[in-house]
């Protein structure tokens, strides 16, 4: 195995709501073009940690942020960093899906035509691939005109992945992209994320374990915002160094 | 996931075939050795074992990582656990060839018999076929053809049988051949461990199709003793 490549690499990461410090000196490494999953108990502070990774938490008014988290080297919370261009780069995925209450279409070309592409071609280009990529071409290819609050759930959130790869990002942050949907839409997502890591890194939050088991390469393990452990997911889950860490994956938490 | 997942216990399966089939050859080419009197053959099945003991290992920590990430059920289930026991038997069956190669290497001038090499010749024959015919049941999950199998083994068993009664009457004809006789024994007595290792090969098959736990060819009756 050579040495791995990180994507992103946070340092000593600290962060508050107001008085309450949420996050507590965090560093990880993220590798690139590999699953990293992150669990913990609600609560734990994942949520808002994936959120840092593209700054979603400036949308946060009380929201004050220490330390460094670099992507490709550059810190992101530089204040030259140009937010739009970072998530551009970072995209993120939510737990419900959230489709515009527009076409299918309209959905997946909307990120690049506010990055300014107009050529129609361009963009037809643009949504085939996104969709192709995110598994559900063949599902929607004749119906791109539907309202994309129209299709099931789990089509929707495959729609709402497709938007986040149509700008071309590099990063891919998901948080608990699967826990609004059922099982079989569940498998299609993690076996789509699966297949993504081949080009995009991946973040993931997940509350269930299973997920975490079977699709990451790498797991970190979060508590009352510190992170306990971090590692190959196979050691994470076979034998942890942490008896936080057993007591949690084995269910034997509290 | 279930593709990745579906690919991971495929490679399971190869492997494990290539553990059998690695083993055989090491049984075929122990009692080879042993009855050729050929010591540099039985020091090559010695030198080979370590890479059976590694495809045990390997099988192992592989299904404990597929049951820790997986969390596999049903058939899933039952095929981790047959790799898991059939490559522990595997890995014995590996052992007892070297115990047989180890005879071949101590062997000094000892007064020899060839018509009980014979009878060890016709043994190892007869294991050596079962243990090809084991791994291919496994290969294709054919129950019957294992149960098949585990039944012949009372003909290895007879044999052996027969070679330490051939031992003792030569023996006591010739004292010269005590030493050589027992390891006669000793072989044969090898040879017969590892078609009782077969038989739970072919234990494991069947639990594989049925889910049961059973087992073939016992031999607990006071009759045979």
């Amino acid at each position: 195995m050579s040495t791995p490549t990180y994507k992103m690499e946070v340092k000593d990461l600290k962060l508050w709501y107001g008085d309450f410090q949420a996050l507590h000196g965090l560093d990880l490494a993220i590798p690139e073009k590999k699953i990293t999953a992150f669990i913990g108990p609600s609560g734990c502070g994942k949520s808002t940690f994936i959120k840092s990774l593209n700054r979603m938490n400036d949308l946060i008014e009380t929201c004050r942020i220490e330390g460094t988290i670099e992507l490709d080297g550059k810190n992101i919370y530089d204040p030259k960093t140009d937010v739009n261009q970072l998530r551009k780069k970072v995209g993120m995925v939510f737990q419900q899906p959230n489709p515009f209450p527009k076409s299918i279409y309209d959905n997946i070309a909307y990120g690049p035509r506010t990055h300014g592409i107009k050529n129609k071609k361009e963009l037809d280009e643009i949504v085939e691939r996104s969709l192709k990529q995110a598994a559900i071409w063949d599902e929607v290819k004749d119906y791109l005109d539907r309202n994309a609050l129209s299709i099931s759930g789990g089509q929707q959130q495959r729609i709402c992945i497709a938007r986040a790869l149509a700008v071309g990002p590099e990063v891919l942050l998901m948080d608990e992209p699967t826990s609004a949907l059922d099982p079989i839409s569940t498998a299609k997502i993690e076996e789509l994320v699966s297949d993504l890591k081949s080009e995009y890194t991946i973040v993931m939050v997940t509350h269930n374990m299973q997920q975490a088991s079977r699709v990451s390469d790498e797991t970190a393990f979060f508590l009352n915002g510190h992170i306990i452990e971090h590692g190959d997911t196979r050691k994470i889950f076979t034998n942890p160094d942490q008896e936080e860490t057993e007591n949690y994956i084995s269910g034997r938490f509290g | 996931m279930r593709r990745a997942y579906d690919e991971e216990l495929e490679q399971l399966h190869r492997k494990f075939y290539q553990m059998g089939c690695k083993v055989n050859e090491a049984i075929y080419k122990s009692i080879k050795a042993f009855v050729n009197h050929d010591k540099e053959l039985a020091k090559g099945v010695i030198e080979e074992d370590k890479e059976i003991n590694q495809f045990e290992h390997d099988l192992e920590q592989a299904c404990i990582e597929l049951i820790a990430l997986q969390q596999p059920v049903t058939t899933d289930l039952r095929k981790i656990i047959t790799v898991m026991k059939a490559s522990a038997d595997l890995e014995r069956m590996g052992d007892h060839a070297v115990s047989i190669s180890k005879s071949t290497i101590r062997v000094k001038g000892n007064k020899r018999n060839s018509m009980i090499e014979g009878m060890i010749s016709d043994a190892g024959e007869k294991i050596k076929k079962m243990g090809e015919e084991v791994i291919t049941a496994y290969i294709e999950y054919d129950t019957e053809k294992a149960v098949e199998i585990a039944n012949y083994d009372y003909l290895v068993d007879s044999l052996t049988h027969d070679i330490k009664e051939a031992c003792i009457s030569e023996m006591k004809k010739d004292p010269e051949l005590v030493l050589g006789a027992t390891d006669y024994i000793m072989a044969s007595t090898y040879i017969e461990r590892i078609g009782d290792y077969i038989t739970n090969i072919s234990e494991w098959i069947v639990y594989f199709q049925t889910g049961e736990i059973q087992e073939l060819n016992t031999h607990h009756s006071y009759d045979e003793l």
